[in-house]
């Protein structure tokens, strides 16, 4: 009996030992948020962005962009060599998973930039983004990208969350033609009527916009767009 | 016993009988006319899916289908010391095209690097590796490339500095650094060895990155596999004869076969251009033949190189990198690869005892640290964990200091790096 006990101890102690032999060698937690450190270093761990005013924030873009985009940087459409160096060997699959864990977080706002252009030109991003220049050819940027300017399910984006540096960065890439998107390509041709003065304008009034309410992009088909797009399945 | 015994009489008799039923069509070709062709279409299937896998094994969609391209429709571009190649269609597209040639013209690009009009290829394109390739597998591949549907898109011409834009001087590259001739299985090995050196010394073209290539742009073959650095890539091709690169010789076959085919081990992970082989070519490989590269690759990996220079930064330089090296580690790369350098394996590589970290040329864990990176997503590991990069929030100071630690910390046994090598490669190509 005493002898079935020491080897009963024996056996329990090799089990214990084990144990602790897996636990040091340890294994990370199979979550999107382990997986994805490589992405956290320049858009934060939830898709928040970090300080660098050149990465944007993810958090809360409809999965539809943000997939759209991951896509265009694998295959070099979208011109960024450090994102298609990370996602060059990366099947679909995967980024489509990464698209719906950033589109799905909801970390809180950063504070709204302070606006470092005259007043005048702040009242003209403003009206911009609400009314347009139909004379000029410029949809206001709510009719797509939504009244509250959160986007709408499932490909296009908020413009809110946004540093000017990396609104205006967008915008005169696509200006120059640097960044394109599936035909039509609205925001070119959109992008195309705009002078200096309105990027500005632009991204010096949409980064000072408070959070709204909801952050949520608006559900497919809230509102009807003026134009066609081919990143937008119609 | 007879595995690669197998592999080879299989396909001949797949040839033989592909023959037979060709030479059965012209004897009974009018009398049975439709149904002829129907009863050749089933060897016809077989051999073209055989040679989807070996074009698989060969990779040659990595070049010959740009980003977002169609398939196989060339126009990549491929930066070299000499110029810009742009790769070649090779759907069976009549006029832009393999579609005019014929399996024996196929062989003949393969086998000697000469187009059918007889034209001279440019030596990007590794024929002094697939030059090894059997006629039979020539031919599978060929079928396959017949069968996948042509695309009408012409070759871009090649932008090459003067005077390599003269095709002759190609004559002259071949004298020194191309050998012509099918693989020679070696009887003194098992045919598993032989099978897995002619898949790595053939199709695979591994010599290709993992042999040095001279200002000529030629490799020498006594010094193959003796590793090298990537021209244009700024990555550092280990060498697979040295235990203390990439040498596998003291890895498990297991860690050989789970590298190769999923792209993460126990060992370490792959990485830079490595990714997209396995990515591309590799994970799609059979076990037997991802074993039989394991074995061949181990035994490859008995020579041993001289220890590492000794690094030519003063001692007092390179204690300070160490210290500060040791709090950059803890602070930032602790969390995964562990205070003791273990990591969490297959996921997190571990930094102790890693040959790719110690190398005499620190150009890798450089850009690892600079650049991160994710392992490929491979069938069996389709959600890779990926390592952040760090060049955007550490110094060249940090960078130095951090890689500094890793290479002498735990035992292992690199020399010390300096800030300006690490700023050097902040200007690599990523892409």
């Amino acid at each position: 009996m005493r002898r079935w006990f020491c080897i009963g101890l024996f056996a329990l102690a090799c089990i214990a030992l084990k144990a602790e032999a897996t636990e040091a060698a340890g294994q990370p937690s199979a979550t999107m948020e382990e997986r994805l450190q490589a992405c956290a270093a320049c858009h934060g761990a939830k898709g928040e962005g970090i300080d660098n005013p050149y990465f944007p924030r993810l958090a809360g873009k409809p999965a539809g962009y943000l997939y759209n985009q991951l896509l265009a940087f694998k295959n070099d459409r979208r011109h960024y060599p450090p994102m298609t160096y990370l996602l060059e060997y990366l099947p679909e699959t995967y980024l489509q998973s990464m698209a719906d864990y950033f589109a799905a977080q909801r970390p809180p706002f950063p504070a709204p930039a302070i606006p470092d252009v005259s007043k005048d030109m702040l009242e003209h991003g403003e009206h911009l983004v609400l009314q347009g220049d139909p004379e000029r050819e410029i949809p206001a940027c709510v009719k797509c990208h939504g009244p509250t300017l959160t986007g709408m399910e499932p490909a296009i984006p908020s413009l809110l969350g946004l540093r000017p540096i990396y609104i205006s960065g967008q915008l005169g890439a696509w200006r120059y033609g640097t960044r394109t998107a599936k035909e039509p390509d609205c925001m070119q041709i959109v992008a195309g009527h705009l002078t200096e003065d309105d990027v500005k304008a632009l991204a010096a009034y949409l980064s000072s916009q408070p959070a709204p309410a909801d952050l949520s992009p608006a559900p497919k088909g809230s509102y009807k767009t003026p134009l066609a797009c081919g990143s937008e399945p119609q | 016993m007879t595995s690669f015994v197998r592999h080879r009489s299989g396909r001949s008799a797949r040839l033989a009988s592909a023959l037979l039923c060709a030479a059965l069509l012209v004897i009974a070709g009018d009398a049975l006319g439709e149904d002829a062709a129907g009863t050749f279409a089933q060897p016809q299937a077989e051999l073209s899916a055989r040679g989807e896998y070996l074009a698989r094994a060969g990779d040659c969609i990595a070049c010959h289908t740009a980003p977002a391209g169609k398939l196989f429709a060339g126009g990549r571009a491929m930066p070299t010391p000499f110029g810009t190649l742009y790769t070649s269609n090779i759907t069976p597209d009549d006029e832009t095209g393999i579609g005019t040639w014929t399996a024996d013209q196929f062989h003949n690009m393969m086998h000697i690097g000469r187009f059918p009009d007889g034209g001279l290829l440019y030596p990007a394109m590794p024929f002094g590796s697939y030059t090894k390739v059997t006629r039979a597998d020539s031919d599978a591949i060929f079928a396959y490339l017949k069968s996948i549907p042509p695309v009408n898109q012409a070759n871009r011409p090649h932008d090459l500095n003067f005077p390599y834009n003269n095709r002759a001087l190609i004559l002259g590259w071949r004298t020194l650094f191309f050998t012509e001739g099918e693989f020679n299985p070696d009887p003194k090995q098992s045919d598993e060895w032989n099978r897995g050196a002619y898949l790595v010394q053939g199709l695979g073209h591994c010599a290709m990155c993992h042999t040095a290539i001279n200002a000529l742009g030629g490799s020498s073959e006594s010094q193959a596999f003796e590793g090298g650095l990537i021209p244009m890539q700024d990555w550092y091709a280990p060498s697979l004869t040295s235990n203390k690169e990439a040498g596998l010789g003291d890895w498990s076959i297991k860690d050989i076969t789970d590298l190769l085919k999923t792209g993460i081990s126990a060992r370490g992970a792959v990485y830079g251009p490595m990714a997209e082989v396995v990515y591309n070519s590799l994970q799609y490989l059979s076990d037997d033949d991802i074993s039989a590269m394991a074995v061949y690759l181990k035994s490859l990996g008995q020579g041993s190189l001289p220890q590492p220079s000794a690094s030519d930064i003063p001692i007092v330089e390179s204690s300070l990198l160490v210290s500060l090296g040791k709090a950059t580690y803890d602070a930032h790369c602790a969390s995964c690869h562990g205070a003791d350098g273990r990591g969490q394996p297959p996921h997190y590589p571990p930094l102790a005892g890693n040959q790719s970290i110690q190398m005499e040329s620190a150009v890798n864990p450089i850009r690892m640290v600079l650049n991160g990176g994710f392992p490929p997503g491979t069938a069996a590991n389709p959600m890779p964990y990926g390592m952040p990069p760090f060049a955007q929030s550490l110094s060249d100071d940090e960078v130095a200091a951090v890689v500094t630690y890793i290479r002498t910390a735990w035992g292992n046994h690199g020399s010390p790096v300096s800030p300006a090598q690490a700023n050097k490669l902040r200007s690599a190509p990523l892409y």
